[in-house]
Order: structure tokens, then C-alpha cells, then sequence
């Protein structure tokens, strides 16, 4: 049974993650994510969870930790500056195997920055953010609806791969009001304790379980590694996920992500109506980040003419343009467009870009 | 009449024990177990009242008392 | 003739890696024998630290976590939130508990978890190789006091227990010690109590235990018994404090 209800961002993250039999959650007051932490409040012990404002962003994903390593699905929310902090309790987490949903609305950066809307922790979201050799799975939502509907499926990856998660939005995305559908009841069916093997629960008619990241013994940690590094690799053939639109006749793709992406889109929309042929790819997960889709547009797959333009579009001064520079691997041109520090490209800035290069 | 057994390989000859039994029953070793380290011995029929304090200040839990 | 004495069910039959003397062994063993007297193995979960004790779930037969440096509080926290039927403890040291871990130490005292601190007060970081902890005396040499412990630049020794006391959450704190046989068997009294809070819900318990480091005391383990006695145990004194 679903409903129609108006929630901003942080709320429908919060009722996802609800929906998704989230029983645990952990956080600490920053803006702008305020609006999650406090429909927690209110209502995970209404659906029987545990909630706790921790003292602290370092106390907050360590509960995460605890939590999670008794099975229990649990998470956590911040903001840029408060994620630095997390970073810690996140390589922990990630060399533990333990599943758990970090929530990060991005604010711009670096050191306090300011409240405004960015894109600018892709780098420490994408590329393990804490010490160590790991990566993140990251889901980057674009609109209320979807950030309500990763929820659900960032718990059930957090779970199959015994991996961190993190769910990427901005402010503004964080902020904005839509009508979204939720699903009532879903939370009720979904919160009944899953059995994990490794958690712990008490030895009773078992051997103990031990959750740990330490490896003393000679070969030990790098055999972890070569594990962890296993894992990420099947992450990365089965999971990469993204939007795409005209693709087929597109001379210009825009790379566009999160709330920058629904901006594009519109720009795309404009550009269309006046014949340009201009498409767009929305990564939906920033790692894995979809690099075979683009390998495919470059090897014709798309049944294109000549190789198109490639125009990354970020609230964030070229972090994203790696990782599709990396995919395009030389074989066509990659222009930039980004702003940050609380600048969003407009819709008439990516216009007039595509102008410029030639689209 | 009580006395106590020692496991000599988890013995890491720190000493504790031969400190504080009040009837001094326990010996330093000069021999060398599993660890490579010098161990302890217990003086057979030399009146042991089995007080356990050689077991409670084990270190190792290495010793086990009989009464 | 009985056995009156031996291993505990709860600890595994296998030598330590701690330095010959260690307080670590004495207090796990007393740990280990009050979870098989009060028959609570199969619903305890542990929470280890980093410090010398960081692979104690080696040595504990029951469920065990790590947990980073200082965030063993925020981890039982969780755990006994979510798992209220579990017994929850956690077992660190003076660097772990009183430094790195303060903040949680204090939040997770004032919320009143209805948990079990183990607190080791060595005065000194052990696993890292002698360096000064918030619990070092004035005057002790280590490797980062090298001319001894002053109040004018390090400040004086933290009495975290007693800080903690003053919280209204708090519901019991004794600090103990591992100097000779009869201290010892009050040290086990206390942690029994503390483990007995927690199935009775009373709540937050702390044991903080002053316990030998003859290696970075540089002494051997006799004197370092006998240093806890007549100079810790003067800066830190014994008895319940809550």
C-alpha cells in the first residue's frame, strides 16, 4: 500500500530508509541534513527502532558500527564537515565487512564552508574517504522521490556485500519540498531482525563471533585485502547504475549528478526543442561509477556517427571529471563546466557552454 | 593437605606467585619451556594449605589448586 | 582431594601475548570466572580496545567486537540498545578510556547505559611502548615525560572515576587493585557487582582497576605490585567511590 505525502529530501530519506527496516539510528545535528536527524526522532521510535543523538559525528558512526555488528540495520546522517569525521568509524566499518547506510547532504567546503548546496566530498565518497584500501558503494539521488526509493536499496546492498553505503545528496536537495509516494507498511514487514551468521547476538549454541579489522599475523591483512578487492570488482560489474537520455543521436553527453543533473536536464530539454544534439548520463551509483556505459558509446554500441563530446557539469571544481576521463580513456574530449563554494551552474551557464564548445 | 599444579608452558615466570605463597612451596626453574621462558615449580609435600593466592595473582592462569 | 581452583570455562586454554606480570591476565581471568559463576556466557558480548588488550577476543570464549581507539562506549552503546537481553561490557585502558575516548566515556556515563566498564589504569600506554597516559603520576618517568610527569606542562594525573561519580546516571563506581591476593579478590567482587547491575538494570557500572605494567614501569613484576601500592594507590584511592 503506498501513500502520497509531501516530505523535503532529509525527510524522505529518513522514511526510506524507515520503509527499508532501518532500526537503528545514530547523528548528530548539522545543517543542512537537520531536518533528518529530527524525523528520526519523531518517528523511528514510533516503528520500534532505536534512535540516540549521539554526542558527537565520531560517536554517532561507531553506534552505526555497534549496531550494525549485531545484524540490525542501522545508519547514520551528516553534512561535509561532520563526514570528515565519520571517515574513521567508516574504514572500520569497510574493514570489518559490516553493511551500514551513511547519509551525506553536502554543504560547501572545505573546513566549515558554509550552509549552501555543493558536490564537493565526491572525491572522499568515491574513493574510500578514511585510510586504507576501500571503497564506499555511493548512490547519488537526483529528486525527493528517489531519494526516498534508494533507501530501501542501499540497505539490501549494504547487506549482500557486507559493504558501507553512502547515499550522496546536496542541500538543496536535502531541503527541497516534492510529493513523493511511501510505502506505510513496508517497514513492519522489512524490520523483523534478518539472521546474519557473523552477528553478534550471544554464543548461544555456536562457536563466538568476532568482528574485526585486525590482522596481525603475516599475510593475513593483505589476504582481507585481496577479499575486499574481490568483492569491489563484482560490485563493479553488477552494479553499476544510471539515467540516460539521447544517448543514440547525442554529439554532446552531458555528465551531470544528483540535484546538478535535474538542472542538465532541463538545459537538455531546451537544447532539444531547438534540434541540438544533446544528451544526457545521470550516474545513479558514483562508485561503481557507470564507466561501461561510456566505454560502450565510444565502441559504437550506441550505433553513433563519431564519438561525441563529453561535458561534465558539477557543484564542484572537476572531482567527477576524473572519473569520466578515466572511462573515456583519451578517445573523445571532455569539457568542464562547475562552480562551488554555493554556486550552481544554471541552466543558461550550461547552455551557453554547449554554445561555446560546439554543440 | 592440598597442593597445586603448575602449567609450564603457559608460565611466563614473572614470579608473582613464589612472592606471595606464605609457605614458599614454589621454585623459579632454571629450565625453559614452549615460550623460552624460565618457569616455576611446586614443592611436593611441603605442607601446601591450599590459600590459592599463588592462583588468584597468576598472571597466566597457570595454576590449579587441589584441597 | 577437589579441585578448588582452576581455568575458567569463558577463557581460553592458551598463553597470552602479554609481558610476564601484566595485570591484562589477572583481570580477564577474573572477568571470564564471573560470566561462568553467573552462567551469562552465551549472552555476553564484548567490546575489546586498542591498547595491549586489543586482541582480548582471542582469549574470550564469547562474542566479541573491536573497536576503534577511544569508541568502545558508542559501540556498547548501540549494541546493548538494540540487544537489551545481551550483556554488554567493555574493557579499556587509561589511553583508550580517559583520552582518545573521554567524550564517549562521559556521554555514554551521562546517558546512563545500562553497561559494564572494565577501566585498566596502568598510568602509561603500554602497547605504543611507554608513553605517557592521563593517568601517568606526577613525576613518572616515560617516554614522553622523559624527565618525569609535571604538572606545569602535562597537567596532573585525570580521575576520570571520580569525574564520572558526580553524574546523576551513574550508578556505581569502585576503583580496585591488583597488588597482592586479597586486593585482588575485591577486585572480583567489584566487577561481579558491576556485571550484576547490568542484569538487574540498574545501570551504568564502572570497575576501574590499577593494574601492574612492569615492562614500561621498568620493574620487575614484585615491585611493580608494590609501586601500585605505595605510590598509585596514594594518587589514586581505593574503595567505592559511588
Amino acid at each position: 500500500m503506498s501513500k502520497k505525502i509531501l516530505l523535503s529530501g532529509n525527510e524522505a530519506i529518513a522514511q526510506g530508509a524507515l520503509d527499508a527496516g532501518c532500526y537503528f539510528y545514530a547523528g548528530y545535528p548539522i545543517t543542512p541534513q537537520n531536518e533528518l536527524i529530527s524525523y528520526m526522532a519523531a518517528n523511528m521510535p514510533k516503528a520500534g527502532g532505536v534512535f540516540i543523538q549521539a554526542e558527537s559525528e565520531l560517536a554517532a558512526i561507531n553506534m552505526v558500527f555497534g549496531a550494525s555488528a549485531t545484524g540490525t540495520r542501522a545508519m547514520t546522517s551528516s553534512s561535509s564537515p561532520g563526514m570528515s569525521l565519520k571517515q574513521e568509524g567508516i574504514s572500520y566499518i569497510a574493514g570489518t565487512q559490516l553493511p551500514a547506510v551513511i547519509v551525506n547532504i553536502m554543504r560547501g567546503g572545505p573546513g566549515l564552508g558554509n550552509i549552501t548546496p555543493a558536490q564537493s566530498d565526491y572525491f572522499q565518497a568515491t574513493r574510500g574517504g578514511g585510510h586504507g584500501d576501500y571503497h564506499c558503494i555511493v548512490l547519488a539521488p537526483s529528486t525527493v522521490q528517489e531519494a526516498h526509493d534508494l533507501m530501501p536499496l542501499s540497505f539490501d546492498l549494504a547487506d549482500k556485500y557486507r559493504n558501507p553505503i553512502i547515499v550522496l545528496g546536496d542541500g538543496m536537495l536535502g531541503q527541497m519540498m516534492e510529493p513523493i509516494f511511501v510505502m506505510r507498511h513496508a517497514s513492519r514487514v522489512a524490520r523483523k531482525r534478518i539472521t546474519k551468521k557473523w552477528a553478534l547476538t550471544g554464543c548461544k549454541e555456536r562457536n563466538p563471533n568476532v568482528i574485526k579489522s585486525l590482522y596481525l599475523k603475516e599475510g593475513a591483512l593483505e589476504k582481507l585485502n585481496l577479499l575486499l578487492q574481490k568483492k569491489y570488482k563484482i560490485i563493479k560489474e553488477k552494479e553499476q547504475r544510471y539515467e540516460s537520455l539521447h544517448l543514440d543521436t547525442a554529439e554532446v553527453i552531458i555528465v551531470a549528478y544528483g540535484i546538478m543533473a535535474r538542472i542538465a536536464k532541463a538545459a537538455v530539454n531546451k537544447l532539444r526543442a531547438k534540434g541540438k544534439k544533446v544528451g544526457l548520463i545521470r550516474p545513479i551509483t558514483l562508485w561503481p561509477f557507470p564507466e561501461t556505459l561510456i566505454t560502450q558509446i565510444l565502441s559504437g554500441l550506441h550505433k553513433k556517427k563519431h564519438s561525441p563530446l563529453f561535458l561534465v557539469v558539477e557543484m564542484s571544481y572537476g572531482q567527477m571529471l576524473e572519473d569520466v576521463k578515466l572511462a573515456v580513456n583519451g578517445k573523445a574530449k571532455v569539457e568542464f563546466l562547475g562552480r562551488a563554494g554555493g554556486g550552481i551552474p544554471t541552466e543558461e551557464e550550461i547552455i551557453s557552454k554547449i554554445k561555446r564548445i560546439g554543440g | 593437605m592440598a597442593k597445586i599444579t603448575i602449567d609450564k608452558d603457559k608460565c611466563k615466570g614473572c614470579l608473582l606467585c613464589i612472592n606471595f605463597c606464605p609457605k614458599k612451596l614454589i621454585l623459579k626453574n632454571s629450565q625453559l619451556n614452549k615460550q623460552g621462558l624460565n618457569y616455576v615449580e611446586f614443592k611436593e609435600n611441603g605442607g601446601c594449605i591450599g590459600c590459592s593466592f599463588c592462583a588468584i595473582i597468576c598472571p597466566d592462569c597457570c595454576i590449579t589448586v587441589y584441597k | 582431594m577437589k579441585k578448588v581452583f582452576s581455568h575458567p570455562r569463558s577463557l581460553r586454554n592458551i598463553p597470552t601475548h602479554y609481558c610476564p606480570g601484566c595485570g591484562h591476565g589477572i583481570t580477564h581471568r577474573l572477568i571470564t570466572e564471573i560470566i561462568d559463576e553467573l552462567n551469562i556466557r552465551e549472552r555476553v558480548i564484548a567490546i575489546a580496545p586498542v591498547g595491549c588488550a586489543v586482541i582480548a577476543y582471542d582469549y574470550w570464549d564469547f562474542d566479541c567486537s573491536e573497536a576503534a581507539h577511544g569508541r568502545a562506549l558508542a559501540v556498547a552503546t548501540a549494541i546493548k540498545r538494540v540487544r537489551p537481553e545481551n550483556i554488554v561490557f567493555t574493557y579499556q585502558g587509561d589511553g583508550d578510556l580517559a583520552a582518545i575516548g573521554t567524550n564517549e566515556t562521559i556521554h555514554a556515563a551521562n546517558r546512563g547505559e545500562n553497561l559494564t566498564v572494565i577501566f585498566i589504569n596502568n598510568a602509561i600506554y603500554g602497547m605504543t611502548g611507554g608513553q605517557m597516559a592521563p593517568t601517568t603520576l606526577l613525576g613518572q618517568r616515560t617516554s614522553t615525560t622523559p624527565n618525569g610527569r609535571e604538572a606545569k606542562f602535562q597537567g596532573y594525573p585525570l580521575k576520570i572515576s571520580e569525574m564520572l561519580a558526580v553524574l546523576p546516571a551513574v550508578k556505581y563506581v569502585e576503583r580496585v587493585s591488583l597488588h597482592n591476593p586479597q586486593e585482588v579478590l575485591k577486585a572480583k567482587k567489584a566487577i561481579k557487582q558491576a556485571f550484576q547491575n547490568q542484569i538487574d538494570n540498574i545501570g551504568f557500572s564502572l570497575v576501574e582497576i590499577l593494574s601492574p605494567c612492569p615492562t614500561y614501569w621498568e620493574m620487575n613484576p614484585k615491585q611493580a605490585m608494590d609501586w601500585i601500592r605505595d605510590a598509585m594507590a596514594k594518587e589514586f584511592p581505593l574503595g567505592k567511590i559511588k
